[in-house]
């Protein structure tokens, strides 16, 4: 499976989904113009990789910041990582930022995906 | 000329550090982000109040790009709006100002009123029952930046509609982000 690559730019997350490798990963800052046009391919790659996962898959968000129009598109991508068997979120958050903790354990509470919480 | 130093005066008396007045596109948007940013850096702020203020920031702006076509510039003069950021010893206020259409208002005020009513876990509750149930608006709007500026903040959104004329109004919004890291 191809790779999914992004560089981060100031208002855009890094992107890397990397299936050989077992690397799944968005982190940074995301605050795009428009959050859904952006977020189209990782939902495509996605859609893709759940057709024939690797046994477990840890996805990693990372991320600094993000809008509330992201919000709703990270939403997205958690509904769509629960649908594959094997999937555990692993949500980092700066130690001293509780909003971004807050928003990781609602998202854990709208969908049925084990999170592990972890600070940098 | 006087009038810059009356404009000088005005932004000194109410701890104004940063004024925008014109156009609002998401690369306007980036670079107030980033002036904000460096003032913050400069003056040592919090990390934890900087992310705050960033925040609320980023709705504010991202919510007048998004509704600014609503004011159009090929039948009116003006297409512009403002926004501002004061910092006091005590706390950052996060003001903006944009002509929004008089039928709009009722609405806009009906949602706001609605959120200032809530208290934390109230504010919790709707964010979760509108990224649930809601989808992104034909302008890419989550429904979610007025209630998500409520909760980093803290505090109440202020806001007034001034009438401009007989088909636009000036909705003024005011965000209040307190300096002290103990509480909120």
């Amino acid at each position: 499976m191809e790779i999914l690559n992004l560089e981060g730019a100031e208002d855009t997350p890094k992107i890397m989904l990397d299936k050989a490798n077992g690397i799944f990963e968005i982190s940074g800052r995301s605050l795009p113009e428009d959050s859904a046009e952006f977020y189209q391919p990782v939902l495509d790659w996605l859609e893709a990789y759940g057709a024939s996962p690797n046994p477990k898959t840890e996805f990693v968000f990372k991320l600094e910041y993000f809008n509330t129009a992201s919000s709703k598109l990270i939403l997205d991508i958690l509904s769509k990582l629960e649908d594959i068997d094997g999937m555990t979120v692993t949500w980092y958050f700066h130690e001293d930022d509780e909003d971004m903790e807050e928003a990781g354990e609602e998202f854990s509470e709208l969908v049925d995906i084990p999170f592990e919480f972890k600070t940098y | 000329m006087k009038y810059v130093y009356d404009l000088h005066k005005t932004m000194l008396a109410r701890n104004l550090i940063l004024i925008y007045e014109g156009e609002f596109t998401q690369e306007i948007t980036k670079s107030v982000l980033a002036m904000a940013e460096r003032n913050m850096d400069s003056m040592g702020e919090e990390s934890s109040i900087k992310r705050k203020v960033f925040n609320v920031m980023v709705e504010c702006l991202q919510n007048i790009v998004k509704h600014s076509d609503e004011y159009n510039p090929l039948t009116e003069k003006r297409h512009t709006a403002i926004f501002m950021i004061g910092k006091h010893d005590e706390e950052y206020i996060i003001t903006s100002g944009n002509p929004i259409k008089n039928e709009n208002v009722d609405g806009l005020r009906e949602r706001l009123e609605r959120i200032n009513g809530l208290d934390k876990e109230g504010l919790k509750t709707l964010y979760k029952e509108i990224i649930k149930n809601t989808a992104l608006s034909d302008k890419g709007g989550a429904g979610l930046g007025f209630v998500d500026m409520a909760r980093k903040s803290g505090q109440k959104l202020e806001y007034d509609f001034e009438k401009m004329n007989d088909r636009y109004s000036f909705f003024s919004l005011k965000t209040t982000i307190s300096r002290s890291t103990t509480g909120e």
